[in-house]
């Protein structure tokens, strides 16, 4: 390994002209290096599309087929804590990018700011909503593992939820279909919550390689790109919001 | 390779930033607001063209996308077409199966 180091610096004192220690061998100029990894980035945020746009094509039919119970399911939810959860991630978006903006200053202190405030946004989102998952064990709309359908066939015996919309009775067949509209619900925000999961991981390992100064020497590829999946996963929720909590509120 | 047109660093201002940012939570407002509005079915049209405007906001400037590449505009408007080409040729299955049954 010493010897490769040292055939490779000679080299680079021979022909090549002076790059920095970041720029990998095989790639011209860092512009081109930012451009691949950029490219790079962007193909895999492609194949996310695909895996969520799955579960929306999904949601879309299902919500066709079963209307009244996806409308009824839909009314379980508080439209409070989904509206509270999207601000929460907006701002959280907001801070991933002025961190991007500090890693291209050369601001430390300021990434390390931001990479935390984006962190501890991250954890409220996912606080919020284990409360909401709470509340649905509590009322036994876990589909498959505690599920009761007292909610949609005598909705009057829900009483908050009945002041709100003053749902009538589904017939048993349809009242089924509401776990259903839950199956997809658990599917598609507990999907979005691993990435926020997975997201947080990194964040945490970012956190500690900012305070050592690594993303304030010129190169922020990897903040950018990281940015980019945040900023991806913000954008699932964007979907997911409108299309949970908040298109059947009128629909009766 | 050297005649490659490599995109030169764009540096997006907080200014601008702090702008998108107070648009999306405009927008959020506006999207909660417009649910409590009875439109019939055109509350599902409201609900997804104000999230089609936010997700917008957040590729173009959040994810930079309005000062990137042609190549990462094309790839972006690609998953967006494969997506699209996804639910379209689902849908029209699923219209045309039982067609005249309905």
């Amino acid at each position: 390994m010493p010897e490769n180091t040292a055939i490779a610096g000679a080299t680079e004192v021979e022909g090549h002209h002076e790059h920095p220690p970041y720029q990998r061998h095989h790639f011209e100029t860092m512009g081109q290096q930012n451009d691949a990894t950029n490219f790079a980035m962007w193909l895999f945020l492609l194949t996310e599309i695909m895996f969520f746009g799955g579960l929306f094509t999904a949601y879309l039919i299902y919500r066709n087929w079963y209307y009244p119970a996806f409308v009824q399911g839909s009314h379980q939810l508080s439209i409070f804590w989904g509206t509270l959860n999207t601000a929460v991630l907006i701002t959280s978006s907001f801070t991933m990018a002025m961190g991007v903006w500090c890693a291209e200053m050369r601001k430390k202190s300021a990434l390390v700011l931001c990479l935390v405030l984006t962190f501890v946004l991250g954890l409220v989102f996912l606080g919020i909503k284990s409360i909401e998952y709470h509340e649905k064990w509590e009322k036994h709309h876990v589909p498959g593992l505690r599920y009761n359908l007292d909610s949609f066939l005598n909705p009057a015996s829900d009483h908050e939820v009945y002041q709100e919309y003053h749902d009538k009775p589904l017939p048993l067949d349809m009242a089924r279909h509401t776990e259903l509209y839950f199956f997809l619900y658990f599917a598609m925000t507990g999907m979005h919550a691993l990435h926020m999961i997975i997201g947080i991981g990194i964040l945490t390992f970012m956190i500690i390689q900012a305070q050592r100064g690594a993303y304030t020497t010129g190169h922020v590829t990897f903040v950018e790109n990281f940015g980019l999946y945040w900023h991806f996963v913000d954008i699932i929720w964007i979907f997911l919001f409108p299309l949970l909590y908040l298109i059947s509120r009128h629909a009766n | 390779m050297s005649n490659h047109a490599e995109t030169e660093h764009h540096i997006v201002s907080p200014k601008l930033y702090v702008v998108i940012f107070l648009s999306l939570l405009c927008l959020t407002g506006l999207t909660v607001a417009a649910s409590y509005v009875e439109m019939y079915s055109f509350n599902v049209v409201v609900a997804l063209g104000i999230a089609i405007v936010k997700a917008m906001l957040v590729v173009l400037f959040f994810m930079h996308v309005k000062y990137s590449s042609k190549l990462t505009k094309l790839t972006v408007f690609s998953g967006l077409f494969t997506f699209m080409v996804l639910i379209f040729m689902t849908l029209a299955d699923y219209i045309s199966r039982a067609w005249g049954r309905w």
